[in-house]
């Protein structure tokens, strides 16, 4: 059955089946900004359909819209042929649709069975539901393989597994379509593997799956068909087979880009930070960086890898001064710097190390100030920004404005507030603020993270320059991506310890995964060699 | 013998003084583990207990009394909802002005209506809630230890107490084994989950603040037609908030909130048996300390004793889809 279906999908208009879904001029603006521009969109059943684009294209928005979170201001929605009236959830989810959402819309003090019912439980008192639920999800499991235990509590599963409970609840629920939105922003490379797996057994099952992603590499390897998004226009439909991800990328921004950083070998020069034994615990008392030691020299970047939540950010936010080392040492240019000990960050700064907070909005700047104040936070005792007791306005314009100018941030005005600009934008002006200090540390985590590919390559560009300008350069990312294009050294970090050390121009990409995953050097090298 | 006695008379006014925190931090468990924190606890009480006294004042029944005291707290509990919810107001500002309100609002409308400086007038025994005396308590009051366990500390109390303490195994099917409780509690954790299942987030919500209404009603009544036979201006002196607490210390869940409750009535119960009380080596302790004694308690409790109380996740936080 599958099989004629394939064929018809290609053509679009041939076959008698209807399409899954069909919009028909979606639209919908959200004030000022026009999220969606009269959409058209066609995905046939039975396929994997892709629907690519930058962070802001509008493509959450308007899965949003045909799961019937937001309701469109204009255009019609086909499910097998029929309009639909999509008002809210309960109306998409009776036309079959599910949706997988990038933040997991989970209830974590409950367990799998409860997240599941919730909803559809079946009757005013659970107990009824439940066992019946729990046969229907022994066959889901079995049908899908989705192995999972029903009475876990979500909370204590890992991303991979929560991620599987919120399929598991779109099924139960009959769907027949599923959607998933940026679902692998938080799995492994091999969680993500499974995850396609499980996506091509629900194609086989006839289902129909929707990808949102913004990363082409999935795109090329988990779907039939795709669709790119920019700027709120849907501006190409493709099979898959028939594009590259060359093609997709020109047609997400328009023109073509750089998905390579041309740069030179780096001449690591003196140690500048050298970490011996670092741990560091959280607020609960639980080791999440456990006894790191490594070297940062002058003129290279040291990228960390691992999957979010793995000691990474702890790491790079008490290197930075923000959190208390439990024990071991931090040398800066030799000299004693341990945080926690009579060292904060504002003397890390005085000393030279500066710090590009992994979420910027909540660290990195405060996003109702105006530029020029966003600009100055962290040296804003700077005796150059001082006027007798006052600020000094105008030297803060002034050097906001070269900020703005030798970074490229858009629109160019000290004076708009910060959170008017996008988040590439954003983060050029942060990382603007740190950089034009001349640090002899640059501490960056997750440098373009919601940040569209244009400035991706702006920033990657200026981090190589720092390198090359003799600048030690300490990179945490959980893009691989970007770990391994802009690293000359990789550290692996999972749970806590940094499992091995790969030189950037050898690394591979299943090695470092498995390393990732916790799987010993020699090992993931062996197992990836194969 | 006399230990003994003293013991059970304690343990039995500690029935009575918890009854109305019982009733009233279940009614905040509702609503918070919904997600909208209730502050107003103290001054829909307030409204409870005028509306009872009134009411039953009037038609010279109790269960009218009864009836009106919900009413009244219902809707308060409509008006919290209503900032809270429909308009996603501050929780906090919004309890604290029902709690002003009503403190005004009980005392003014009084002395409207009766003339006697606030207070509502005494009521007969007929318009009070009367204490119910359990079959055989009488010929069994002399068996020992048992007799006094039966006669005294569980037989002889008025329906609400009753009411209260089966509330709490009530109110614990409710959370945990029917689809309404399940909602609910989803709807505190994460209300985006709940409005992606299809059930609506404000609806939940407002179904949660009005069972809050009911529970705290019949708290009212019972300190103005109960426990008390008249409303006096300001009558609940802080057990709203004392309920809170107990709610908090007992992590949102309803039997730890029981249990809370009966501590803060012993110390009730206990300080005032203290009173005037020599007691060795210090001497006779003022009356005003031992009546601190439960907010003291209360303070340290609540500062080092519970652990990490941890709230539903999106507690105070208005629903509001993101963008």
């Amino acid at each position: 059955m599958s099989e004629s279906i394939h064929t018809a999908h290609g053509t679009g208009k041939t076959g008698t089946v209807p399409p899954a879904i069909e919009l028909r001029g979606i639209d919908k603006r959200f004030g000022a900004v026009h999220a969606n521009k009269s959409i058209d969109l066609r995905i046939e059943k039975g396929t994997i359909h892709g629907i690519v684009g930058e962070n802001g294209a509008g493509k959450s928005t308007l899965m949003s819209i045909l799961y019937g979170f937001y309701q469109a201001d204009a255009g019609t929605i086909h499910v097998d042929g029929k309009l639909c009236n999509i008002r809210g959830s309960e109306d998409a989810i009776a036309v079959g649709i599910g949706m997988v959402h990038q933040h997991f819309m989970l209830v974590e003090p409950f367990s799998v069975l409860e997240n599941v019912i919730l909803g559809v439980e079946g009757g005013a008192v659970l107990r009824d539901g439940v066992d019946r639920a729990r046969h229907e999800l022994k066959r889901l499991e079995q049908e899908y393989s989705l192995n999972i235990d029903p009475d876990a509590i979500v909370g204590d599963l890992s991303v991979g597994l929560q991620q599987r409970v919120e399929i598991l609840k779109a099924l139960y629920r009959g769907a027949e379509i599923l959607i998933l939105d940026e679902p692998t922003g938080v799995l492994t490379p091999q969680e993500a593997d499974h995850l396609f797996r499980i996506l091509r057994t629900l194609k086989e099952q006839g289902k129909t799956v929707v990808l949102i992603t913004h990363k082409l590499r999935e795109i090329m390897a988990a779907t039939d068909t795709v669709s790119v998004m920019r700027q709120g226009a849907m501006v190409a439909d493709r099979k898959t087979v028939e594009t590259s991800p060359e093609e997709l990328s020109e047609l997400m921004v328009g023109r073509k880009v750089l998905l390579h950083i041309e740069k030179g070998p780096a001449k690591p020069a003196d140690v500048v930070l050298a970490v011996e034994n670092l741990c560091v615990d959280n607020a609960q008392g639980v080791r999440r960086v456990k006894n790191a030691s490594f070297l940062v020299h002058a003129g290279e970047i040291v990228g960390i890898a691992g999957v979010s939540g793995n000691g990474q950010s702890e790491l790079l936010e008490a290197l930075a001064g923000i959190r208390v080392v439990s024990e071991g040492q931090v040398f800066l240019n030799g000299q004693d710097v341990t945080p926690g000990h009579g060292v904060d960050a504002a003397q890390l700064r005085k000393r030279g190390v500066a710090h590009v907070p992994e979420d910027r909005h909540r660290m990195g700047m405060v996003t109702a100030f105006t530029a020029k104040e966003a600009a100055i936070l962290g040296y804003d005792d700077d005796p150059a920004y001082q006027r007798n007791l006052l600020l000094d306005w105008e030297a803060i314009r002034t050097t906001t404005q070269h900020l703005m100018d030798e970074f490229d941030v858009r629109p160019a005005d000290p004076d708009l507030k910060a959170a008017n600009f996008s988040g590439g934008n954003q983060q050029k002006l942060v990382l603007a603020r740190e950089i034009m200090r001349d640090p002899a540390l640059l501490l960056v985590g997750q440098p373009t993270r919601g940040v569209d590919i244009g400035a991706i390559e702006f920033i990657h560009k200026r981090l190589v320059a720092m390198r090359d300008a003799g600048k030690a350069v300490l990179l945490v990312s959980v893009e691989l991506d970007e770990i391994m294009s802009l690293s000359d050294r990789i550290l692996v970090m999972c749970d806590g310890v940094i499992v091995g050390e790969v030189a950037g121009g050898m690394a591979n990409e299943r090695a470092l995964g498995l390393m990732m995953a916790g799987v010993a050097p020699e090992q993931a090298h062996a197992e990836a060699g194969q | 013998m006399e230990t003994f006695n003293l013991v059970i008379l304690i343990l039995d006014a500690t029935l009575r003084t918890s009854t109305p925190l019982v009733l009233a931090a279940l009614a905040g468990m509702f609503s918070e583990r919904s997600g909208t924190i209730n502050l107003a606890l103290e001054g829909m009480m307030l409204g409870g207990a005028f509306a009872a006294a009134s009411v039953a004042y009037y038609l010279g029944n109790p269960w009218f009394g009864l009836l009106a005291a919900i009413a009244a707290t219902i809707l308060l509990s409509l008006l919290h909802g209503f900032a809270c919810i429909t308009h996603k107001g501050n929780q906090v500002v919004s309890g604290m002005a029902i709690n002003i309100l009503m403190s005004g609002l009980t005392a003014l409308v009084g002395i409207a209506l009766f003339a006697q400086g606030g207070k509502t007038p005494a009521l007969d025994r007929g318009s009070r809630f009367q204490p119910i005396t359990f079959p055989g308590a009488e010929a069994m009051a002399d068996v020992p230890v048992i007799g006094p366990i039966y006669s005294e500390l569980l037989s002889g109390h008025n329906i609400l107490v009753y009411i209260a303490f089966v509330a709490v195994p009530f109110s614990w099917w409710v959370m945990y084994r029917t689809r309404f409780g399940l909602r609910l509690r989803a709807v505190g954790e994460n209300p985006g989950a709940v409005d992606t299942a299809g059930i609506s987030v404000v609806l939940m919500r407002y179904r949660a603040v009005i069972c809050s209404g009911i529970l705290v009603g019949m708290s009212g009544a019972y300190l103005s037609i109960a426990q008390g036979a008249s409303f006096l201006q300001d009558m609940t002196a802080g057990k709203g908030y004392i309920a809170l607490a107990a709610m908090v210390f007992g992590k949102w869940r309803p039997f730890p909130t029981m249990f809370a409750c009966l501590l803060f009535g012993f110390l009730d119960a206990v300080a005032t048996r203290l009173q005037g009380v020599n007691l060795p080596g210090i001497g006779e302790v003022p009356v005003q300390a031992i009546q601190a004694l439960p907010y003291i308690l209360t303070v340290i409790l609540l500062a080092g004793f519970i652990g990490k109380a941890v709230a539903p996740k999106s507690l105070g936080r208005p629903y509001v889809k993101e963008r």
